[in-house]
């Protein structure tokens, strides 16, 4: 896809478009890798801005791994320099409160580390902008809005009109990235900026050991068809318990949520 | 009398355009990237590169060998004598009879190439291709006459006004066609950049017999590949300007055969057109399948891909060299392929299809599958294979190559580990520790993997003491015996065929004769034309008893089964396949049983659909041949009898 087709590359030349990208991890080799989920942010933030569109990394600029970022075409990579160790949250925050950008994208979690997922929720919430998750497409940039298609189960889409700036989850619905070239990867820049990185003090006294794969419980489905098979792997989960609430106030709604979160145990 | 003068003057004339369009040409070339070639040895092996490297390739067609060595002969002596006797005026019989035979030399050679163009086969050229015969003829005929005038052969009185007047127009066409056309893009051209092309070429080894099949390595700090004409060798730019356009190599060609968008002369031209500047419109033979002609332009500076070419043009080639090999003017096309998907992989990062996943395995996986690489050695579990990192020695490195990871191929290993244990082979295997050999990384352009793959086997071969390597991959093969050299891994290395014969001849194989029916054999491009292995798996075949029933393309013209250069990755459409016309092939001698010796002609050739041939490897036939002895002797066979005493 070649970044003009994107409507508004020409018509907003501002538009600040930056990728936050981490260090991938091959699964079956546990190499080095661009991360799947972030290259396809990068892949989305090429469309709308070309090269004009940022890289954002924090950690100790390995090598393999970021290159490879590069190699989709873009010219460098700021590097927010910090060890392992470093929550790379709180210096995000600064970095992007001193170089504003319009929309942040990020992959859904990383594939190695800690790969909470929390990175975009924790980084929006100390900027103070809204979040989108699990998008797989921005359709355009207008006014200052943005229309956001967001990825929901099964196929589905939904559009959103999300005010700038905010940040974007990239779902693996959105499109593929495009192949790495070894001559911009070499050529690329990897800019060191040296930050303040404070150390994530909560990370220093947990243990890691690799993951298990969790088992899966088999759905089993008593499908007489090829029909029904497809029906049974395509239909909806029937409603179990729960209810949609439309009308009433944002703090009925957070209050029933609060509720359930209660009676679920989650928060106790 | 006016020919005392004029005609001097136009023959002077016409040399010194000669010298001015050569120069120009030259200029043309040296757009190019340089390249060290050695100037005078290569000018002084030349003539001998010409009379016996390149007839030995024109000769395969014999009437035409003739017709060349004729007119081309008479043309080179008349311009030598032409000079002293018209030029300089030297009066001697000793001069001009020679001159009176050189001409009618060429003359009988032009009436040949006259008649073959009376009906051209649909590979030749026309435009000015279809002059060139009456240039010739022109040419020696007035000089012939005009010799037996001057010389006073003639009665006086057949120099009239009106008979020399004739002559003179015959000369200045022959002279224009001859000289001015050869300095200035005529057909002639051929001759002067063709021989320069032979004393500079890029692969000297090539001549005197030798072979010359390995890619060159990329620099990967400096450009990389080929996006403009001029970022071609200089040379490599000399040797499209030899081109002929006799279209040998568009009548071999897989993928022209099969409707894909190649034509490997069309290419050749385009290329020329790209040194030179211009457009293709006067291009007059057989267009890629699919494209019209008169739409491609460009120039030195101007990216190739896009303007003078199709993209999907260079994904088309399998890369089986069967153009080379068949080029009279030994131009190097499957060079310039790669070289300029080099730049689409590496720069632009352009693979098609599934091109760029392929990459992404190989670079993350070290197989183009992206399994896990520490399962290599699954095929295997229940043979017990002595490991190098156990063994440390062995006589023999098996090489298993990615064949470990097809179902189809695991076949084939099996039945050659068989034959290595039958034939008590001391043998070991790198187990999880090989990698891909690059061979696949390197077709499609991607040098960078390529040698990265290259180093890490290198390096573990390093690690082993073993005397030569046996792989049933004639690509692992290729690229083990002919490309790691530059990355500093030299290796005695075998493929199966010839290993598996060897072991025959010595008689350590007690082999059954083959009972199912007629047999073809199909030569691998990377065992037969990239290694020049035809004759060991014919034995190999005749050891089994079978007689093989031989297709017509074989050999050194063997048809490709489509599955090389990536070619089944990048999966460019055509109207035909290509293994198709293969199996085609073996129809036509009634073969009942196509063998192989290679894994991927054997997915390829069995990926046609059924009824045809029965696919077989040469490993699988002599696995299933195999005398095997009941008792299993625990001493080797090799052993000498008289130490038992001890
Ligand atoms: S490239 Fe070689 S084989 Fe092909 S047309 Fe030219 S001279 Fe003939
Ligand atoms: S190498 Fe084979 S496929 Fe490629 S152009 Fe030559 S003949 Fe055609």
């Amino acid at each position: 896809m070649s970044p003009d087709s994107f409507p508004n590359s020409l018509s907003n030349p501002d538009l600040k478009v930056a990728s936050l990208i981490s260090v991938g991890q091959h699964p079956k080799s546990g190499r080095a890798r661009r991360a799947s989920q972030d290259a396809r942010a990068v892949e989305l933030g090429l469309k709308m801005t070309g090269s004009a569109s940022r890289l954002i990394h924090v950690g100790g600029g390995d090598e393999t791994g970021l290159r490879q970022y590069l190699g989709m075409g873009l010219p460098e990579i700021t590097l927010l320099k910090a060890d392992g160790r470093a929550d790379a949250v709180p210096i995000l925050a600064s970095y992007l409160k001193e170089q504003p950008a319009d929309i942040v994208l990020s992959g859904i979690h990383a594939e190695q580390g800690e790969a909470s997922g929390m990175v975009p929720y924790l980084l929006a919430e100390h900027l103070g902008w809204p979040i989108v998750p699990r998008i797989a497409d921005i359709q355009k940039v207008e006014d200052g809005f943005a229309e956001v298609l967001q990825a929901l189960p099964r196929g589905q889409r939904r559009l959103l009109r999300v005010q700038l700036p905010f940040i974007a989850t990239v779902d693996n619905a959105a499109p593929d990235a495009r192949q790495y070239a070894f001559g911009p990867a070499r050529r690329g820049l990897m800019n060191g900026v040296a930050v303040y990185a404070p150390v994530d003090e909560a990370r220093l006294d947990w243990q890691e050991n690799p993951a298990k794969p969790r088992p899966k419980r088999l759905n089993v489905v008593k499908a007489k068809s090829a029909a029904d098979r497809f029906k049974a792997a395509t239909a909806k989960p029937q409603g179990q318990g729960g209810k949609v609430i439309r009308d009433g106030t944002d703090r009925e709604k957070a209050e029933a949520i609060m509720e359930l979160l209660i009676a679920e145990g989650v928060v106790r | 009398m006016l020919l005392d003068w004029l005609l001097p003057a136009l023959v002077v004339t016409a040399l010194a355009l000669l010298v001015i369009g050569a120069i120009r040409r030259i200029q043309l070339w040296r757009a190019g990237q340089p390249e060290p070639v050695k100037l005078i040895a290569g000018l002084m092996a030349m003539p001998r590169r010409y009379l016996v490297d390149l007839h030995h390739v024109v000769e395969r067609d014999k009437v035409m060998s003739n017709t060349h060595v004729a007119t081309a002969g008479g043309f080179v002596l008349s311009m030598l004598l032409i000079i002293p006797v018209h030029v300089l005026g030297l009066e001697s019989r000793w001069l001009s009879i020679p001159l009176l035979i050189a001409t009618a030399l060429m003359f009988t050679g032009a009436i040949f190439v006259y008649r073959r163009r009376r009906n051209p086969p649909a590979r030749l050229s026309r435009g000015p291709w279809m002059r060139l015969p009456k240039s010739l003829l022109m040419f020696s005929a007035s000089f012939f006459l005009l010799t037996l005038l001057t010389s006073g052969f003639l009665p006086e009185s057949f120099g009239s006004w009106v008979f020399t007047g004739i002559l003179l127009i015959g000369v200045v066409f022959g002279l224009s066609e001859m000289l001015f056309g050869m300095g200035w893009g005529g057909p002639m051209k051929h001759a002067f950049a063709g021989a320069l092309h032979l004393a500079f070429h890029r692969r000297p080894e090539r001549f005197g017999g030798g072979r010359s099949t390995g890619l060159k390595p990329v620099n990967l700090d400096g450009k990389l590949g080929v996006a403009e004409p001029k970022d071609f060798k200089w040379n490599q730019l000399l040797g499209f300007d030899a081109c002929v356009q006799c279209g040998r190599c568009e009548a071999v060609c897989p993928a022209f055969a099969a409707g894909q968008p190649l034509n490997p002369k069309k290419l050749i031209q385009d290329m020329v057109v790209g040194l030179a500047g211009g457009t293709d419109a006067n291009y007059a033979g057989s267009p890629y399948p699919g494209t019209e002609v008169g739409k491609a332009q460009g120039n030195p500076h101007q990216p190739i891909v896009d303007g003078l070419v199709s993209a999907d043009t260079l994904w088309s080639c399998t890369t089986c060299r069967a153009c080379v090999e068949e080029c009279p003017m030994m131009i190097e096309h499957v060079d310039a392929i790669v070289d300029m998907r080099r730049h689409l992989t590496l720069e632009r990062g352009e693979t098609p299809n599934k091109g760029a996943e392929v990459l992404d395995n190989l670079i993350a996986t070290d197989n183009p599958g992206g399994y896990e690489p520490g399962s290599r050695m699954n095929w295997a579990a229940d043979l017990d294979l002595p490991l190098m990192a156990d063994k440390h020695d062995a006589e023999v490195l098996f090489w298993v190559s990615d064949g470990c990871f097809d179902m189809r191929s695991q076949r084939i290993l099996r039945a050659f580990v068989k034959i290595l244990k039958a034939a008590n082979v001391d043998f070991a295997v790198l187990g999880n520790e090989e990698r891909d050999s690059g061979d696949v990384a390197r077709r499609l352009g991607d040098d960078a993997t390529f040698q990265s793959l290259a180093r890490h086997n290198i390096a573990t071969l390093g690690k082993y003491r073993f005397q030569r390597i046996v792989t049933t991959d004639p690509h692992a093969f290729h690229v083990l015996k002919n490309e790691y050299g530059d990355f500093g891994g030299h290796y005695e290395v075998l493929h199966h065929s010839t290993f598996i014969n060897e072991l025959v001849e010595q008689g350590r194989l007690a082999l059954d004769r083959f009972k199912g029916g007629t047999v073809t054999y199909h030569d691998p491009c990377y065992l037969g034309r990239y290694n020049g292995e035809y004759e060991s798996p014919r034995a190999l075949l005749g050891a089994l008893g079978i007689q093989v029933n031989e297709m017509e393309r074989s050999g050194y013209r063997s048809r490709c089964c489509g599955g090389g250069g990536g070619a089944p990755i990048t999966d460019i459409p055509g109207e035909h396949r290509i293994a198709d016309m293969r199996v085609d092939d073996a129809r036509k001698v009634e073969a009942e049983t196509i063998a192989v010796a290679c894994q991927q002609c054997t997915s390829m050739l069995e990926g046609v659909v059924e009824p045809r041939p029965e696919i077989r490897d040469l490993a699988e036939l002599v696995a299933d041949g195999l005398i095997v002895e009941t008792a299993e002797s625990t001493t080797p066979a090799a052993q000498p009898i008289a130490e038992e005493v001890h």
